[in-house]
């Protein structure tokens, strides 16, 4: 019998080397050597600065000035979400660095120092192992952009957002900042203001991609922020998989990354969204991720949380269309000094439309998980379902685990079930597992990754098994 | 050679004493059985010779081939050769019984050196096939929604697997049916080689009609009362644990 474990087992090396990233992997940096820096604090001044460098239409100037006096107007949410948001110093941060060399189609044309940190991260030997397509970030801007000759002759677009709101303003401009608008919350508009990097993508009719396309966002730059914005628009019937993995170094002063990913499935399309983050535990990850599923359609959130000092992130879907569905699978792993507020938002806005969000947290030390889940089902609707499982699991007594889960659902022709679940290692179970042999870190990290098992397979095999891998490193350095 | 017990001693947090000074010899190639009623300190001794945590050794000691393990952890007794099939065994939900077994087996080879994936299920199907037991079973999670027979073989199947020196099977035959024990037995009786020692804890004679002990010991209140042969065992069936109450045993 060819079993799931030996499927694992089995990866030939190359794959197995390709694929195995760890956080050590991800702790080295190089000297800056920028051309363009915006410095420090953010003005109108640095957004200008920002239009000027990336030669921005006229449009986007004007929708990046009033983002940022949205931003300033609005208050830091610290009403409901954590005070450590007050911590964030905007005048210590440098919001635009970059070495002025536009994306490069080839890794040889990719300056060494850069192709160096991808080759480490294993990114050109996953893009040449399993995918159809590659963008790799470093700060501000993509080093590298690629996709597969046969997908662009079929229409298929995978550029940098700067490149698509350009060269594609027909297709782009109608779908950008309409389904997270400017002002959705602080940190949308703050990305709004100043984004920069992140992918567009157009699937055209039809198409159905069979391998992911990967982006990959690295910050090398100490006391920078990241503001990458992503938009995917997969046209009726298509289908496609995106796949993002995020690390920078360990510094001493902390780092912002604020994105804003946009998903638009038109009817009967797919978008399946992959999201392995590993960031040091001073990165402040502040995300906004919405899709929007029009009639038949799919948007699947798949997200994976390790690492960062605080990481707010609710990927949600609106499901506009009726019988379309909204998917959100979440992991996250809060270890000390760390907190993972995330969750997920489900609009149902159609009839017989369907959402399922499973989440499984886990604390370690003093680490803590917050869940926080909104499922809104107006009373005009019908024959709308909505399932939600929220499980923590606490590995010892320090840590702490939250849910806040609001379900609004109005009129009674709907189905809505809610389970939460709150579990610890035993004592007993320990013991069991010890004596077998492992030690209490091997023991602990594989009752983890039997806590998430079932999520874990909704992952591509190539990124559960780094899950898996990043899990084990986690724990192994928790226990004493 | 031997898993040597001397003058062991051990309390509960609550400083009830349970183990009252037991002293006891396994020689490698030996099967020795305990018995005796419920309370009397059978299973604890298990644990305290597997490190558990919840029992405080006051005095005596443990060696394993000569060496003192009585200070070694959990696990660093178990990869030292101490195995532990036990008498409930926990779940581990959403690890697979392959994985679970990999894992610890991955646990014993120096940094570095990966388990060979094709070699171990090979391995791993020939031992299942000899308990009796269905290629299913390596996806299913260890213990979870297990039968209470499945449990017990599982538990030989993890003891084969690991190659223990020392194995201690704390009643393994409660629970069992007739066909489920004949198959256990097999198991354990393949296990058996002038290497490695055995230790049985049992309450019933019947697991050793067909794991033939070499010695039989009896415990009652913390302290192993009578030794002897085989015919020991017999003796108790008969009689009862009452007969360990009459004044000569005292």
């Amino acid at each position: 019998m060819f079993t799931e474990d030996t499927a694992t087992a089995l990866l030939d090396e190359e794959t197995h080397d390709a694929i195995n990233i760890d956080r050590t992997k991800g702790d080295f940096t190089f000297p800056e050597r920028n051309k363009f820096d915006a410095g420090w604090g953010l003005s109108s001044a640095t957004v200008d600065y920002i239009c000027d460098v990336k030669q921005d239409p006229d449009w986007v100037r004007e929708f990046r000035h009033k983002a940022l006096a949205v931003f300033e107007s609005k208050p830091t949410p610290t009403n409901w979400a954590t005070k450590d948001l007050e911590n964030i110093d905007y005048d210590k941060i440098r919001f635009y660095l970059s070495d002025g060399e536009k994306p490069k189609r080839s890794w040889a044309d990719v300056p060494a120092d850069v192709l160096e940190t991808f080759e480490r991260l294993g990114i050109p030997q996953q893009e040449r192992a399993f995918l159809a397509g590659v963008e790799a970030q470093f700060d501000s801007e993509a080093a590298y952009s690629n996709v597969k000759e046969e997908l662009s002759k079929q229409g298929v677009i995978f550029v940098t957002s700067a490149h698509g709101l350009k060269e594609h303003e027909e297709i782009f401009r109608p779908w950008f900042g309409k389904v997270i608008p400017t002002g959705d919350n602080k940190y949308s508009a703050l990305n709004s203001a100043v984004f920069s990097g992140g992918s567009f993508i157009y699937i055209p009719k039809g198409v159905k991609l069979k391998q992911p396309l990967q982006a990959y966002f690295r910050i090398n730059s100490e006391s920078f922020g990241q503001f990458e914005r992503t938009l995917i628009i997969a046209d009726e019937g298509s289908e496609v998989m995106y796949m993002e993995g995020c690390t920078a170094p360990k510094f001493e002063t902390a780092t912002l990354h604020s994105a804003v990913v946009e998903l638009v499935a038109l009817k009967g399309a797919k978008i399946q969204y992959v999201t392995v983050q590993n960031w040091s535990s001073n990165v402040f990850n502040l995300v906004t991720k919405r899709g929007l599923a029009m009639e038949d359609a799919e948007v699947r959130w798949i997200d994976c949380n390790i690492g960062s000092r605080l990481t707010m992130k609710y990927p949600g879907v609106i499901m506009k269309g009726e019988r379309a569905r909204g998917e959100v699978i979440s992991i996250a792993l809060a270890n000390t000094g760390q907190h993972q507020d995330t969750g997920a938002k489900m609009i149902h806005a159609a009839n017989n439309t369907t959402s399922n969000v499973v989440s499984k947290s886990i604390s370690v030390g003093q680490g803590r998980a917050t869940y926080r889940g909104q499922v809104h089902i107006p009373k005009h609707l019908k024959g709308c379902k909505n399932n939600t499982e929220c499980d923590a699991l606490l590995i010892n007594s320090h840590s702490r685990t939250d849910t806040y889960p609001a379900i609004t659902v109005k009129g009674n022709r709907h189905a809505t079930q809610h389970e939460a679940s709150v579990s610890q290692v035993s004592e007993e179970m320990l013991f069991y597992m010890r004596q077998r042999g492992l030690n209490e870190g091997q023991a602990m990290s594989l009752a983890v990754n039997g806590f998430i098992n079932d999520l874990v397979r909704e992952f591509p095999m190539e990124y559960s098994v780094e899950l898996k891998r990043l899990i084990d490193l986690e724990m192994e350095g928790s226990v004493g | 050679m031997s898993l040597q017990i001397t003058n062991l001693h051990a309390t509960l947090e609550n400083g009830t004493e349970i183990l009252k000074g037991v002293t006891l010899e396994i020689p490698a190639g030996e099967i020795h059985a305990i018995m005796g009623p419920n309370g009397s300190g059978k299973s604890t001794l298990s644990k305290v010779i597997a490190g558990h945590e919840a029992y405080i050794p006051t005095a005596g000691s443990i060696t394993l081939d000569g060496q003192d393990i009585s200070e070694m952890s959990i696990d660093a007794r178990s990869r030292a050769g101490i195995f532990l099939a036990f008498q409930y065994p926990n779940e581990v939900p959403g690890v697979s019984n392959a994985n679970f077994i990999r894992a610890a087996l991955q646990a014993r080879l120096p940094k570095g050196e990966e388990i060979d994936a094709v070699a171990y299920y090979k391995h791993l199907y020939a031992q299942m096939d000899l308990l009796e037991m269905d290629r299913k079973f390596t996806a299913r999670a260890v213990n979870e929604g297990f039968s209470g027979g499945e449990k017990k073989r599982n538990e030989i199947l993890q003891m084969i697997m690991l190659e223990p020196k020392y194995c201690i099977l704390d009643e393994t035959d409660s629970g069992l049916d007739i066909d489920a024990l004949k198959i256990v037995a097999k198991g354990v009786n393949a296990m058996r080689s002038p290497k490695r020692g055995m230790l049985l804890i049992t309450h019933y004679q019947r697991l050793l009609d067909y794991i033939k002990p070499d010695h039989v010991h009896v415990m009652a209140e913390g302290y192993i009362v009578k030794s002897g042969g085989p015919e020991l065992a017999l003796e108790l069936e008969e009689k009862g644990y009452d007969f360990l109450k009459e004044p000569a045993f005292a």
